[in-house]
């Protein structure tokens, strides 16, 4: 299963454009199983450095995570102000308490204008990004979160450090080698 | 196990329970696009499930005029507390009685396990089965390919 939207500058990108690997992540703030993956995430980064790019891309599964659908719109609106990933990372770190307050309290811990957040959030104006990138994961087969890709392809393996870490190691070898 | 149906053949109709009162049967569904999907269980342990994005999905079925409908063996109780606990907008219908006999009419009963595969029908509007696939068992299949699957039909309604 491939990944039927690229990676462009539409994105958010953590590392080098020229990366040999690319680690696409669907995922939901609200989801247990993406807040575990969270961690790991951070940790492959740490140790591959400049060898990844990582990206994220909303996928919130709004019936089951009442508050999953604002947060990705939080997060976009972090973004708007050029601070998706520090909003990233403390939406993973908190999950448990995701509603409407804390996420604003969220946007203000990290230093942003709250008064603009909370006006785009009850606007709606990030609802449709994060319904593109919904629907660009639907497209591509995501079957549920978090979904990764490495270099354009469905990673259906676990995802603990090791096998997410080898997998991915294994696709930088798979690049370099003509 | 039977073979699979394929694409080309009428889709078998059949009446199944929705909730203990209700009852769906596929003819009544003719005119537009029906996805038949069927899964193994209720409660797979995974908030991502296969059911569950369907759910989310739905709006995007809809889009191409097409009904969705879960199917599996189990119970039309266990559906309704499940249903509900994922808050689901499409119905479930209860292959239960006898156990998987539509399962078996389809060719995708496990008879190892005694549930179904995780297969998928995409039916015309003229009742004739046009994709099919069969993931393993262990794989929710996503959405993808039902949605290229309602694509072609569209594409094909509207030259």
């Amino acid at each position: 299963m491939n990944l039927k939207t690229p990676v462009s500058n539409h994105d958010h990108t953590i590392g080098p454009a020229d990366a040999p690997v690319t680690l696409v992540e669907y995922g939901d703030y609200e989801c247990p199983y993406c807040g575990r993956a969270f961690p790991i995430v951070q940790d492959i980064r740490r140790r591959l450095s400049d060898r990844l790019r990582f990206v994220f891309r909303n996928f919130p599964l709004t019936r089951i995570h009442e508050h999953a659908e604002h947060a990705a719109e939080v997060a976009e609106a972090a973004a708007a102000q050029w601070k998706f990933w520090p909003m990233h990372d403390w939406l993973f770190r908190h999950q448990q308490t995701l509603d409407d307050d804390a996420l604003l309290a969220g946007a203000r811990e990290i230093g942003l204008d709250v008064e603009r957040v909370r006006r785009e959030l009850a606007d709606g104006t990030h609802r449709a990004r994060v319904r593109k990138d919904f629907s660009t994961g639907t497209r591509s087969g995501v079957n549920g979160t978090p979904t990764f890709y490495i270099n354009g392809i469905r990673h259906d393996a676990d995802y603990d450090t090791a096998t997410l870490q080898a997998a991915i190691e294994q696709a930088g070898l798979a690049q370099a080698t003509p | 196990m039977s073979a699979i149906l394929s694409a080309g053949t009428p889709a078998p109709d059949f009446t199944l329970h929705v909730t203990p009162d209700q009852t769906l049967s596929l003819s009544e569904l003719r005119g537009r696009p029906v996805v038949l999907a069927f899964y193994p269980a209720d409660w797979s342990p995974v908030c991502g499930d296969q059911v569950t994005l369907y759910n989310e999905v739905l709006p995007e079925f809809e889009r191409y005029g097409a009904r969705l409908v879960g199917i599996s063996v189990d119970g039309m109780w266990c559906h309704r507390a499940f249903a509900e606990s994922r808050k689901l907008r499409y119905p479930l219908l209860a292959d239960f009685e006898p156990k998987g006999a539509v399962a078996r009419r389809y060719g995708v009963y496990r008879e190892t396990d005694g549930t179904s595969e995780r297969a998928l029908f995409v039916i015309d509007a003229d009742g004739i089965i046009r994709w099919r696939y069969v993931s393993p068992v262990d794989v929710n299949p996503g959405a993808d390919g039902i949605l290229e699957a309602l694509e072609a039909l569209t594409a094909e309604a509207t030259p």
